[in-house]
């Protein structure tokens, strides 16, 4: 029987928050012990799902965002999710280097950190629910922390 | 997140420490906009990011503005200093292509 722990938080939509929600999801995941780089991978992931939801979901708006996760052994599971206005078009918006506001001087590479330093990103989207990122990555290091 | 910079001869380092992400970056953005403005007679800018201990794509998308702006001055830019993480995310976005490491 796998070792299984959860947690949810909600939180005001708003990019001071974006530090606060780095902070939580790595204090959530020290239990266990992943290396140094693992947990940088996840905050940062965790960092771009949540300025997503601030910065296009909302529009810098109000709302609120929610992180759902999951531990199960040493398997994570991330739910960042949002009541915003949706992704127009998703596949394009998963394309390196797209973004629909480039005024803003975005990268848009925000996908494809997501994609590149978790080992699973599902995004469901629609104007009508908001946007839905579940994001998964297993930790293989067995770094003991001192 | 705090910025502070030194001119050495004709290059100008940009020290950015701190965490780097969407809600540190506008601020960055100006401050940096105006260093650069007030030393626009430097050779070349490093943006020292050693000091850096987060770094997400709002910092990608930071260093590209930054490398606009100082091509309208024709000043190359370099990158010095970022750690391993930070250097996952700049090596994704292909940074070190149009700002070399110092």
């Amino acid at each position: 029987m796998e070792n299984v722990n959860e947690m949810t938080l909600e939180f005001s939509a708003k990019s001071e928050n974006e530090l606060f929600a780095r902070g939580v999801i790595g204090c959530f995941l020290i239990r266990l012990n992943p290396s140094i780089a693992e947990i940088a991978d996840v905050k940062t992931a965790v960092s771009e799902a949540v300025t997503n939801s601030i910065v296009h979901g909302y529009k810098r708006g109000n709302g609120t965002v929610k992180i759902y996760a999951k531990t199960e052994g040493r398997t994570l599971h991330i739910n960042v999710s949002d009541n915003g206005v949706g992704i127009e078009d998703l596949s394009k918006a998963l394309e390196p280097f797209y973004t629909t506001k480039p005024e803003e001087e975005r990268s848009g590479m925000g996908f494809t950190i997501m994609k590149s330093f978790m080992d699973e990103v599902n995004v469901i989207s629609s104007a009508e629910s908001g946007t839905q990122v579940y994001m998964k990555k297993t930790f293989n290091s067995d770094e003991k922390q001192v | 997140m705090e910025i502070r910079y030194k001119l050495l001869g004709k290059e100008l380092f940009l020290l950015v420490s701190g965490e780097l992400d969407e809600h540190s970056a506008l601020g960055a953005k100006e401050i940096l906009d105006k260093v650069i403005s007030l030393n626009a007679s430097a050779d070349r800018v490093v943006f020292d990011l050693s000091g850096l201990s987060f770094m997400d794509s709002t910092g990608v998308g930071l260093l590209i503005g930054r490398y606009k702006k100082l091509r309208q001055y024709s000043i190359p830019a370099y990158i010095k200093g970022a750690s391993a993480s930070a250097e996952r995310v700049i090596e994704l976005a292909g940074l070190y292509g149009i700002m070399p490491k110092y």
